[in-house]
């Protein structure tokens, strides 16, 4: 390259300077592929920066999350004393429903470790059973009344502490003060082990119970179902509403002030902040309106208000999908604007709708920030059978356990969060799936 | 009938008006010769028939069930004895409750007096009455559409034009719940907000340094009547936003940079979608990593460096909202950054400019109002952003600078102060809506500006 | 963002067309308000004795720019009228005149008079589905619904309530696909997508989807531009066999078809009707110079 430029730069001025212009420009190269690599080097941190985050949270989660799915079980040898449940032997419901069973529980406990005396002490062996456990018992009894008089092998819930300890996350090396369990509670639980009588197991009571004080016996069931009425809910009000103000803005609304002010609403709509439309759900709905607290009718209600505007957004992309000619088409056999529209718009633009609104649901399904504004963050227990039975969701309730101290509830908090990304991601999948599935190219 | 056993009644009604409406219609087809001579096809008579029969009924029902309530208990307490009705109108009201529980077969709390369970039972007496009337109106009302659609069906019935019109209707009514949302929020933080106005002055709220909004519960406790100046809540708000932006304005916008303008294909279809999965976590998820992961680091990093830092750092809370941001502004970046027309980067390329002087050097100012405009969306996002906060930041306000200090933010008080069951009326509660009418506007303002910015932008490369 | 990238394809899509029709239009009349060339009147003959259509004096605008000027002209019964003329000259925008296709383009606004058997479809009264179904069209560019091909020649039949069953559905659709020469070609695929045959085939589906409601009047956008040759004749001998029964307007680039397919040619430039006559007068011996220059071939 230099030996041509040296060779043309006799020939006259200009190649002269268009020469030196060529010398200038060779000499910054170098600075400047430098300066190109650093900026590219830029982007890439950025990109894995973003990448690392995720990694590190999700593996953090999952790490803290995963044991939750297990729990620890003693298996215990319950003598159904019927001097302590029934000692009338009427077999009344009644009286067996009252009955003290957390005197057996300490009975059979009694039994492994006779030594244990004194109320501290004997309170202290109790604190290893989960409170769940005299339940249990007091569900077995009321089933099947004979049982009464016999002695059961019985695997009942340990306590969350317990729990924790098996699990390795209470440290033994720590001063007995700092430790939520004592020497003496330990050696117990050594000689437990020792007798085989400790089992971990499939945590039945994660998946299938509500809410409650103790985290060996709290599950994700109550928040779940409250999750699924609450979009079943939202979706039965946003979809059919959003395709219908889609379809008019789109297809028929003229241009003017009236559908400009309803578009501006729209976009902004979608950016307001989601804390803003639960304090419209508790000034309307509830307080104007007078609907109940807790209810899934109204977290559905707030929810449906909040995805509107992006079923609408959506439902208008999909809409604006369709080709002219396929309109045209219809109008020129003598369809009219309405039927054109349903017959033959709307059906090719409905896996785009679908699509959208799946996305929509899912955002609805992670949000909380609303629902705590309406009351759904009280502590219930029962699991909801419907619209109006209080009920909290998923999301709130990872946020309820996330402030719960105890280390248990953490182990849980993570794994509900597992079971939400599960949903979320086979939601998303879902809507994935039906844009490939669909698509069409025009 | 209870309402939904009335609805489906209309329900079935309808269907039958629809097929008595069609076989109508082809009957006088037949007798006209042939479906051709009709205007519409005979299920659009059908239809129309059904819409007659069901419409005006469900319209009534709707009004109906809404005035009802209103109606029985003022009926009822006008029955009231003489005595009760003279009580002031809060005690009325609260015995008014009572009936109300007690006709729902609620638990009431006192032993019930007799004059309650006697407007009780007057009460569950005109419901009944009420049932009757509005099921015979209901009925009527069907029967009535009914007979006039069925008169109304000749051949020169355009029954289509006219379903379309009522179907248009529905359309538009749809369209119209995007203003009636708007104006919903409007006019309930503005009333509240309003009340509000009337315990605490404006100036004070908005521009006073001190907030501690725990009214006393009686009159002479300490710590008297509660401050509300909101600046420490502002000030809070704009320093979390702020690192927030500070982490995903560069990163954002570089990841759109090298996804589009650099990345090999293989990479940009791993890492596009990695990235929008990081957009789909929910924020309860972040708000427990900033509050059990991030902000323990943060901690323990400060105070191996000497420093203090406060267990619910603005910085932990900031960072972590920065990451959540991330994916939104780089996905309204790419979109701004491939607006920018291909003639312009092959002009740079022309004169030999490196990739990155594109970029940096056209492609960037080309696109800056694009950019703009979704940064102060993604500032927006920040400000609104509620779950992170309630979980990691705190809730002492202070008015400081320093992001390892604990701050508060306005939606981190909007919660702490409406959850939990508070009496609607005390000045504590309504400063809630007080917070949410600044928010609202800000967030607004911020929206309207960016959406406006962006249309614009888009618009110059059309 | 999402909503930024909507508005701006939502306006693409409802001012598409009549943005391409007013730059079609606007390109040409810009300064030149009214050609000195174009004749006062059009020249030729306007009527016909057994007229179909009778428009007169129409003029069509796209918001304020004019691109009809006082258009007279007779369409006859059973006649293939060809209209011819270079790009913009408003030829495609008088076709959808007649079967008020402009309702579609807000813009779009048509005054004058433009009679359907002696009665006014210019009228806002008029309701234009019965119209549409009484004249049916064929566009530029096939466009069969994404649906099977008996779907789509059953559709208008469908909507119009033509057949009382499925048998009489099962007539109509063959015997339109036969007219429209297709039959031997789908009947084994009948329930297969419209969409997948070939360019050709899509267009005489067009047209057997448009005869499957039996209409008086078919007009035909350039019915041909998008298709090879073969398909071209194809269609072409298609349109002489339904001269029979039909009247087809049919816009057309091409002034051999116009010679070959139609009786009578209607030549437009700049938005006027300059001449209609005789399609062998026209080819022949033409009267206005405008028309002579276009079809020697001295600018189109």
């Amino acid at each position: 390259m230099s030996n041509t430029s040296n060779a043309k730069r006799e020939k006259g001025a200009g190649s002269k300077t268009a020469s030196r212009a060529m010398d200038k420009v060779h000499a910054s190269l170098r600075k400047r592929y430098r300066a190109e690599k650093r900026f590219r080097a830029y982007g890439l941190i950025s990109v894995v920066v973003g990448i690392l985050f995720l990694v590190v949270l999700m593996a953090s989660i999952l790490a803290k999350g995963y044991p939750a799915f297990r729990q620890t079980f003693i298996t215990l040898d319950v003598y159904l004393d019927p001097g302590v449940i029934d000692p009338e032997g009427s077999r009344d419901a009644e009286v067996l429903r009252l009955a003290d069973y957390n005197r057996l529980v300490r009975g059979s406990l009694q039994i492994i470790f006779p030594d244990a005396s004194g109320r501290t002490e004997r309170r202290k062996l109790v604190a290893l059973v989960s409170n769940g456990a005299p339940f249990q018992i007091q569900g077995l009894v009321m089933e099947d009344p004979s049982l009464v008089g016999q002695t059961l092998t019985l695997e009942v819930p340990a306590s969350g502490d317990l729990d924790m300890l098996m699990k390795g996350r209470i440290d033994r090396s720590l001063p007995e003060s700092e430790r939520r369990l004592s020497d003496l509670q330990i050696g117990w639980v050594d000689t437990l082990i020792e007798q085989g009588r400790i089992h971990k197991r499939w945590n039945k009571a994660l998946m299938t119970r509500g809410d409650s004080r103790d985290p060996e016996m709290a599950g994700i069931w109550g928040a779940v179902k409250g999750s699924f009425y609450m979009l079943v809910v939202t979706l039965l009000l946003s979809f059919p509403i959003g395709v219908a103000a889609a379809v008019y803005l789109d297809e028929f609304a003229p241009r003017n002030r009236w559908t400009d002010l309803i578009e501006i609403n729209i976009n902004n709509l979608a950016a307001v902040p989601s804390i803003v439309f639960g304090l419209l759900g508790l000034a309307v709905f509830l307080n104007f309106f007078g609907m109940p607290r807790s209810a899934p009718l109204v977290g559905g209600l707030v929810l449906a208000v909040m995805t509107l505007p992006t079923v609408i957004i959506s439902s208008r992309a999909a809409l604006t999908s369709v080709p002219p000619s396929i309109r045209e088409a219809a109008l020129g056999m003598g369809a009219s604007k309405m039927q054109a529209t349903f017959h033959h718009v709307v059906p090719l633009a409905i896996p785009g709708m679908l699509t959208g609104t799946i996305i929509g649901m899912a955002r609805a399904l992670g949000e909380s920030a609303p629902l705590l504004m309406i009351g759904m963050v009280a502590f219930i227990v029962d699991v909801p059978q419907g619209f109006m039975d209080p009920a909290t969701a998923l999301p709130v309730q990872i946020y309820l356990w996330a402030d719960s101290p105890e280390r248990a509830f953490v182990e849980r908090t993570s794994a509900a969060i597992l079971v939400l990304l599960a949903f979320l991601i086979a939601m998303n999948a879902l809507a994935i799936y039906l844009r490939r599935r669909f698509e069409r190219r025009w | 009938m209870t309402a939904s056993t009335l609805l489906l009644f209309v329900a079935l009604l309808s269907a039958a008006g629809f097929l008595l409406g069609r076989k109508r219609a082809f009957g006088i087809a037949d007798a006209h010769g042939g479906v051709k001579s009709l205007h519409s096809l005979p299920g659009h008579y059908g239809l129309y028939t059904a819409i007659w029969v069901a419409v005006p009924a469900l319209l009534l029902l709707i009004v109906w069930q809404s005035l009802e309530p209103a109606i029985l208990s003022e009926l009822v307490s006008r029955e009231l004895p003489a005595e009760i009705q003279e009580l002031p109108p809060e005690r009325v009201g609260l015995i008014m409750n009572d009936v109300k529980n007690l006709v729902a077969g609620n638990f009431v709390s006192s032993a019930v007096s007799p004059e309650i369970s006697e407007a009780a039972e007057h009460w569950l007496s005109l419901e009944t009455t009420f049932r009757w009337i509005r099921t015979l109106l209901v009925a009527g009302l069907t029967g009535l559409g009914f007979l006039f659609a069925w008169r109304l069906i000749r051949p020169e019935l355009r029954a289509r034009n006219r379903i379309e019109r009522v179907v248009r209707v529905a359309l538009v009514a749809c369209s119209t719940i995007a203003i009636f949302t708007t104006v919903g929020i409007v006019l309930s933080v503005l009333f509240e907000s309003i009340r509000f106005f009337q315990y605490v002055p404006v100036t004070e709220f908005l521009f006073g340094l001190e907030w501690s909004p725990q009214t006393a519960i009686r009159e002479d406790q300490v710590g008297g009547s509660g401050a509300f100046g909101a600046v420490p809540l502002f000030a809070g708000t704009l320093l979390i936003a702020g690192i927030a932006m500070l982490v995903a304005a560069p990163i954002g916008l570089m990841t759109a940079i090298y996804l589009s303008e650099y990345a090999p294909r293989a990479v940009r279809s791993v890492a596009k979608p990695l990235l929008e999965i990081l957009a789909g976590i929910p924020t309860v998820v972040y708000g427990f990593f900033a509050a059990l992961v991030v902000a323990p680091e943060i901690r323990g990093f400060g105070e191996s460096l000497g420093l203090s830092v406060a267990s619910e750092s603005a910085l932990a809370a900031g960072l972590v909202m920065g990451v959540m941001i991330i994916p939104f502004v780089s996905s309204l970046s790419d979109d701004v950054i491939n607006a920018v027309p291909q003639a312009m980067r092959d002009g740079a390329y022309a004169l030999g400019a490196t990739k990155s002087e594109t970029t940096r050097q056209v492609i960037f100012p080309a696109a800056l109002p694009g950019i703009v405009g979704g940064l102060l969306l993604a500032v927006s996002r920040a400000i609104g952003e509620t779950m992170i906060v309630v979980m990691a930041a705190g809730l002492s306000a202070n008015l400081t600078a320093n992001p390892l200090e604990a701050v508060t933010t306005v939606t981190v008080q909007i919660v702490t102060l409406l959850v939990g069951d508070q009496e609607f009326d005390s000045p504590k509660t309504l400063a809630a809506f007080a917070l949410g009418l600044v928010l609202f506007v800000a967030t607004l303002i911020l929206n309207v500006i960016a959406l406006t910015v962006v249309r614009k932008y888009r618009e110059q490369y059309e | 963002m999402e909503a930024a990238t909507m508005s701006r394809d939502k306006k693409a899509r409802s001012e598409q067309s009549a943005q391409a029709a007013t730059r079609k239009t606007a390109s040409s009349l810009f300064g030149t308000d009214r050609s000195s060339d174009v004749p006062d009147s059009t020249v030729g003959v306007i009527t016909h004795d057994d007229p179909v259509f009778t428009c007169r004096s129409v003029d069509v605008f796209y918001a304020n720019k004019q691109a009809i000027f006082g258009v007279d002209l007779d369409i006859g019964r059973h006649e293939v009228i060809s209209m011819i003329g270079p790009s913009g000259c408003g030829k495609s925008t008088f076709l959808r005149c007649l079967n008020r296709m402009n309702d579609t383009i807000a813009i779009a606004r048509v005054t004058g008079r433009i009679e359907l058997d002696g009665q006014d479809i210019l009228d806002s009264r008029i309701d234009v589905v019965p119209l549409r179904a009484r004249v049916g069209m064929v566009f530029q560019k096939p466009n069969p619904f994404p649906k099977s091909i008996y779907e789509n020649v059953a559709y208008g039949p469908r909507i119009h309530g033509l057949a009382r069953d499925r048998v009489e559905l099962d007539e109509i659709v063959h015997t339109s696909l036969e007219r429209a020469g297709l039959l031997k070609e789908v009947k084994d695929r009948m329930d297969q997508p419209g969409t997948g045959l070939s360019g050709g085939q899509q267009q005489r589906l067009c047209i057997a989807r448009a005869i499957a409601v039996s209409p008086e009047v078919i007009l035909m956008d350039e019915p041909c531009s998008a298709l090879d040759p073969i398909a071209t004749a194809r269609i072409e001998d298609l349109i002489d066999e339904l001269k029979e029964n039909y009247t087809i307007c049919i816009v057309t680039h091409s002034m051999q078809q116009a010679a070959r397919v139609s009786q009578r040619t209607a030549y437009f430039h700049l938005g006027y009707l300059v001449e209609v006559d005789e399609t062998d007068k026209i080819f022949t011996n033409p009267s206005h110079k405008l028309t002579e220059d276009y079809i020697t071939g001295r600018f189109g």
